[in-house]
């Protein structure tokens, strides 16, 4: 990525480059800017960051400030669907603006499950991921002939043909009376249910960020950046565009299914009305607020877009405004989302005194 | 027999406001390359804006067409305040530009005119019927195939007949070129813009007699018009009428005969069909590239 000279051994033109300001940004091997976590420093604050997480339900009640466990929860639900939605636009360039569909999905799949076939809820949960991955795949199918508007129609015409299927077809989704789901139940003592539930939501949103995080630096990641890049590119150097972009909207759809399944379990209540066109919007909304194509902007993006609703809802007519104008002034003059001002202001201070 | 011809009559009435919505989309994207996720929400504030002057007992003529203009005044300063400032972006980029102003207008339209639904005063009327051997059409059925036939006709004229529709098509197909040649680009654009969101006004005049006005009024219409563009192929005119004549006919046909409830799943799963043969729409053109 950078030049590798060797600290000390400055070429000539580079000899007024303080010597410590090449020594944090080298990198001497591929291998080196591979690394997700690099240095004692990062580590010591991932790990103080995954404490801090796993210490979160038991200390907001504590703290006197138990209510947010529901918000904590719904938070780690859209951090997961935005890092999924992350991958399939983001990555591979693909847009889909029916995600509330496989989000739908995800919650009535763990919800019917656990309901009806009174099946233990972690089997829930996957089978709620693997269900949505299906129907991802089968959305991938078309897409394979689809760009741009194309692709943008089909996948929209998805999401609300899940909800008047969910809507209308009453015998698998109680339709407007709504579906019951039974709370999970970790079997551990003293903790409260929302309590449980907001461990096992952070726990699942911190692994699935993680497992992101590896796919995106993997031939994986690369694949789907090469056929955003150029799909033509990527398949004349031996980018199976079949495998990948069926493979993208299928990881995408999982992490919308896992998703799916923690909402049914806040919600506790699943009613197709939860799962609109505007959410669909919302999640979008969420990873280019944050930053398109990069696993920590789907997650800046989702946290802001969840908490600050949760703030601001004294003005909550007000909030389709700001949100929208704020999705404009974004694309206007930050497209690289908050997460690609951070990088920036970051790589400015790194190499500052140039 | 005649059930069947009452579905497709039906099928007309509808058709021809998709068809409505869906040349406002098909014009925007071939002249500058954005799908406007916005186009409903700048027909529903045209209406709006009709029926606040209709409650000041404006005449009906005169508050229509104010509604209009305010679309297409709209249209064109998004065009010049926001579209160009960001004319680098992609086209997912400009997808998202337009989806938030979608959220800004339907929010700045709750908050100023409720949630609730209001009764948009017509001149014609939904009851009041003629009889074609059998087949029965409301006036105002009659009215809305005329005024979208009427607009639609308007549109070929001016597209292919004049010299303004000339320099439109000359811009959408290359601007750069097109500029060179002394070609008001940017002016055309701006046109471009007030007059498909026109369009789309109109069409928001026409339904929201039938469906009463709220905020969220155009939405489904709205879908139907983009999924009727993409079904005759989004940069091709006649395929947009085409296409939601198509569209507004099968979906009132399989509401009549199977399924009510189901008629916006079936024109999703049409449209999916139709695009898994010709991925470039029944009548478009545009879908090879070059590397």
């Amino acid at each position: 990525m950078f030049t590798p000279l060797a600290p000390g051994r400055a070429a000539p033109g580079l000899a007024r480059i303080p010597l410590f300001a090449v020594a944090r940004t080298l990198v001497e091997r591929y291998e080196d800017d591979l690394y997700l976590v690099k240095g004692p420093a990062a580590w010591t604050a991932v790990a103080a960051l995954l404490i801090g997480l796993a210490a979160l339900p038991f200390l907001l009640p504590r703290l006197g400030m138990g209510y947010l466990l529901f918000i904590a929860v719904l938070a780690s639900a859209n951090v997961i669907v935005a890092v999924g939605l992350n991958l399939l636009v983001g990555y591979a360039g693909l847009i889909s603006l029916g995600h509330a569909g496989f989000v739908a999905i995800g919650a009535y799949a763990s919800g019917l499950l656990a309901a009806r076939l009174e099946v233990p809820w972690p089997a829930a949960w996957l089978g709620a991921a693997a269900i949505s991955a299906a129907f991802g795949f089968l959305v991938g199918l078309p897409a394979l002939r689809l760009t741009g508007p194309y692709l943008t129609i089909a996948t929209l015409g998805f999401g609300i043909a899940v909800y008047q299927v969910l809507t209308n077809w009453t015998e698998l989704s109680g339709g407007r009376g709504g579906l019951s789901v039974p709370a999970l139940g970790l079997g551990v003592g003293g903790m409260s249910a929302i309590q449980q539930l907001a461990l096992v939501a952070i726990t699942a949103a911190v692994a699935l960020c993680w497992i992101a995080y590896n796919l995106a630096r993997s031939h994986i990641g690369r694949a789907l950046a090469a056929i955003r890049d150029s799909d033509i590119a990527a398949e004349v150097t031996g980018v199976s565009l079949t495998w990948y972009k069926t493979l993208a909207f299928a990881i995408s759809a999982a992490y919308a299914g896992v998703a799916g399944a923690i909402i049914a379990q806040a919600l506790r209540h699943l009613e197709p009305q939860a799962f609109t066109f505007l959410e669909s919007i919302t999640y979008f909304a969420m990873i280019v607020v944050g930053g398109l194509g990069t696993v920590t902007g789907g997650i800046i993006g989702a946290l802001l877009l969840t908490l600050i609703p949760h703030y601001l809802s004294g003005i909550k007519q007000w909030l389709p405004i700001a949100y929208g104008a704020v999705i404009i002034a974004m694309m206007l003059f930050e497209p690289q989302g908050l997460y690609g001002r951070w990088l920036r202001i970051r790589r400015y201070f790194k190499a500052w005194p140039l | 027999m005649i059930q069947f011809g009452q579905y497709v009559v039906g099928g007309l009435a509808t058709g021809s406001l998709y068809a409505l919505v869906a040349l406002g989309i098909v014009l925007l994207y071939r002249s500058s390359r954005v799908l406007n996720f916005a186009h409903g929400d700048i027909a529903t504030l045209a209406t709006f804006v009709a029926f606040t002057l209709l409650g000041r007992a404006v005449p009906f003529a005169a508050a229509v067409a104010a509604g209009l203009l305010a679309a297409a005044a709209l249209g064109a300063a998004f065009f010049f305040f926001v579209l160009r400032p960001a004319r680098e972006a992609s086209l997912l980029g400009k997808i998202v530009i337009t989806l938030g102003l979608a959220l800004v207008l339907s929010g700045v339209m709750l908050v100023t005119w409720g949630a609730d639904t209001q009764v948009f005063p017509f001149p014609l009327s939904d009851t009041r019927v003629y009889r074609l051997g059998g087949v029965v059409v409301s006036e105002m059925s009659v009215g809305t195939i005329g005024a979208g036939m009427a607009l639609m006709g308007l549109m070929y004229g001016l597209v292919q007949r004049t010299t303004l529709g000339l320099a439109m098509r000359a811009v959408a197909q290359d601007a750069t070129a097109a500029q060179a040649l002394g070609i008001p680009a940017r002016r055309i654009y701006a046109l471009t813009w007030g007059l498909a969101s026109a369009l789309g006004g109109a069409a928001g005049v026409l339904l929201a007699p039938v469906v009463y006005l709220d905020p969220y009024m155009m939405l489904d219409p709205f879908l139907k018009g983009f999924a009727a563009a993409v079904l005759g192929g989004i940069d091709s005119l006649p395929g947009a009428v085409v296409g939601g004549f198509i569209l507004g006919i099968a979906e009132n046909v399989f509401a009549g005969y199977v399924s009510f409830k189901f008629k916006t799943t079936l024109a999703f799963a049409i449209i999916v069909l139709v695009l898994t043969v010709r991925p470039e729409g029944l009548l478009g053109r545009e879908y090879r590239r070059r590397v």
